[in-house]
């Protein structure tokens, strides 16, 4: 039982950080969902139809995943604020009723027989992902992403690829939310197309807002205790959603920034910590 | 280095039905300080934001060493050598000054270290190098644009489009701000400049050119503009003394 509260609070953070990954260059996705669905259903379908092994087939799903992801941003990336997030609202709906309709994906009735993930898998990912974004916190890449989320035409004077940047970001993000599909769907044995659905969507880029957005560990802070929290009065199971709403409002009347605010100052990044990138390194100089 | 560093060729910018430029021509040599004037909705900005392929050019050209900039992206006419400091200064407030400043030292391969090349920067900006830590956008106006104006100092581009530097400043920033650009004027640093304020633009560039309704209506070394109230007036919608 407490394997499974790990399990899922593992799961969550790095689903909370997927959701980070693409805010970092300044979008708000709601289609991780979707993407999510996408490497779930993906490996399910080819370990289950072919027997192929699930960390064989991982691999390739979220580089689709990526793919996928960085196709849909395209379009997305012309539009902005509230119109980008319907449009990954939108992403998200598309999969969930693709899905339903999908003889093959086992539509409404959903797809079985999925096995193998241990909750220490998982750890591991949430352990190398982390390690991943705090280095990469210490990057003049920390400096190139805060640039494009503050002001993507002020980003764009100073030489970045804004749209390089944030394509490469939605993919990355896409590819992690859709490994965790996958570990997750192998862990519960039976999933359903309404398991990925919009609120989904919606509880992932909750975590990273209540827990904050300008770090990871805020993003795995939120995603942690939204997880445990409820678990904690088990006894009303039907309350359950009603407390969750509870917390979030009440948590942004009194810390609208997130649990944890600060944002990561990276002029260190230039002088000490990441010298040898120096002159290496230019910004967005990896797309030229 | 080819005659011209920067030339706009007939270029003309619509927005919708509405034309901002329509055949403007200007150019820029090397180590040359230009100001584009004109009253509000003239099209200098439009004429910027051209520049930098912010927004699509309907006809006409510009080259840019000799080379058409054809479609490529702000970013990279930014590594290619052209710094474009837009309206309301274009510095990231949520970060320190030294990151905005590391940010713009990394556009291009510098031929300085970035400590020598910050060392040189606070020298011109001691303000700058007090606040070195402190977020840009709790600094106060002016602060800021001496920070945008720093960008162009760390990392020298070859031509620095300036978009009213004189904006939202008090006349003491404002002299300031100038004394700045003097400098880099005497370095050798090609400046276009726009400007809304007649008086200081002239006095400041080696020729002008003044812009109404989207089109060059004259052009000249400063000092013959300046001389020439009159058609200033005319041209501009306001006296050379009220501005």
């Amino acid at each position: 039982m407490i394997q499974d509260y790990l399990f899922f609070t593992g799961i969550n953070v790095l689903l909370a950080w997927s959701v980070y990954i693409i805010l970092m260059s300044g979008s708000l996705s709601f289609a991780n969902g979707g993407f999510m669905a996408l490497g779930a259903y993906a490996t399910g379908y080819l370990t289950t139809t072919y027997g192929l092994d699930l960390w064989l087939v991982i691999p390739p799903v979220a580089l689709l995943a990526a793919l996928f992801g960085a196709l849909v941003s395209l379009p997305a990336l012309r539009t902005r604020g509230v119109y980008l997030i319907l449009v990954t609202i939108g992403i998200s709906i598309c999969m969930g009723v693709g899905i339903e309709s999908s003889e093959a994906l086992g539509g409404v009735k959903g797809m079985g027989g999925l096995v193998g993930t241990e909750p220490w898998h998982v750890f591991v990912l949430v352990g190398v992902v982390g390690l991943f974004l705090l280095i990469v916190s210490y990057t003049p890449l920390q400096r190139i992403l805060d640039a494009v989320r503050e002001d993507e035409y002020v980003a764009r004077s100073l030489g970045i690829n804004t749209t390089y940047v944030k394509v490469v970001s939605f993919g990355a993000g896409a590819a992690l939310a859709a490994t965790s599909g996958a570990l997750y769907a192998h862990y519960l044995i039976f999933i359903r197309p309404e398991h990925f659905n919009v609120m989904m969507s919606l509880f992932m880029v909750l975590y990273v807002i209540l827990g904050g957005v300008n770090n990871l560990w805020g993003a795995a802070l939120g995603a942690t205790i939204m997880t445990l929290a409820p678990e904690f009065i088990r006894g009303m199971a039907e309350w359950r959603p009603t407390v969750f709403g509870l917390i979030i409002i009440l948590l942004l009347l009194v810390r609208p920034q997130g649990l944890l605010a600060f944002r990561t100052r990276t002029a260190r990044a230039g002088t000490r910590v990441a010298k040898w990138v120096q002159g290496k390194l230019v910004p967005g100089g990896a797309a030229s | 280095m080819p005659e011209t560093l920067l030339q706009v060729q007939d270029l003309a910018v619509s927005y919708g039905p509405i034309q901002a430029l329509r055949g403007c021509s200007i150019e820029v040599r090397p180590r040359e300080a230009v100001a584009v004037i004109g009253a509000n909705g003239a099209g200098k900005t439009t004429l910027l934001k051209a520049l930098s392929n912010l927004v699509p050019a309907k006809s006409g050209q510009v080259l840019f060493r000799g080379e058409p900039l054809g479609t490529r992206g702000p970013h990279r006419l930014a590594r290619d050598g052209m710094l474009h400091i837009p309206e309301g200064r274009g510095v990231l407030g949520t970060m320190s000054v030294l990151e905005n400043l590391r940010l713009s030292y990394d556009i291009r391969p510098a031929k300085l270290s970035f400590a020598v090349a910050l060392e040189e920067v606070f020298a011109c900006f001691p303000r700058l190098s007090e606040r070195r830590t402190q977020k840009a956008g709790s600094m106060s106006g002016g602060e800021q644009q001496m920070l945008a104006l720093a960008r162009a100092l760390i990392n020298p581009p070859d031509v620095l489009l300036l978009d009213e530097p004189s904006l939202g400043l008090s006349p003491r920033m404002v002299k300031e701000a100038y004394r700045i650009l003097r400098m880099f004027r005497d370095r050798g640093m090609a400046i276009l400049l726009i400007e809304q304020n007649v008086h200081i633009a002239l006095g400041f560039a080696h020729r002008g050119y003044v812009l109404r309704q989207g089109q060059v209506m004259m052009q000249g070394a400063c000092s013959d503009l300046g001389s020439d109230p009159d058609i200033l007036k005319h041209y501009l919608g306001t006296s050379v003394e009220a501005a």
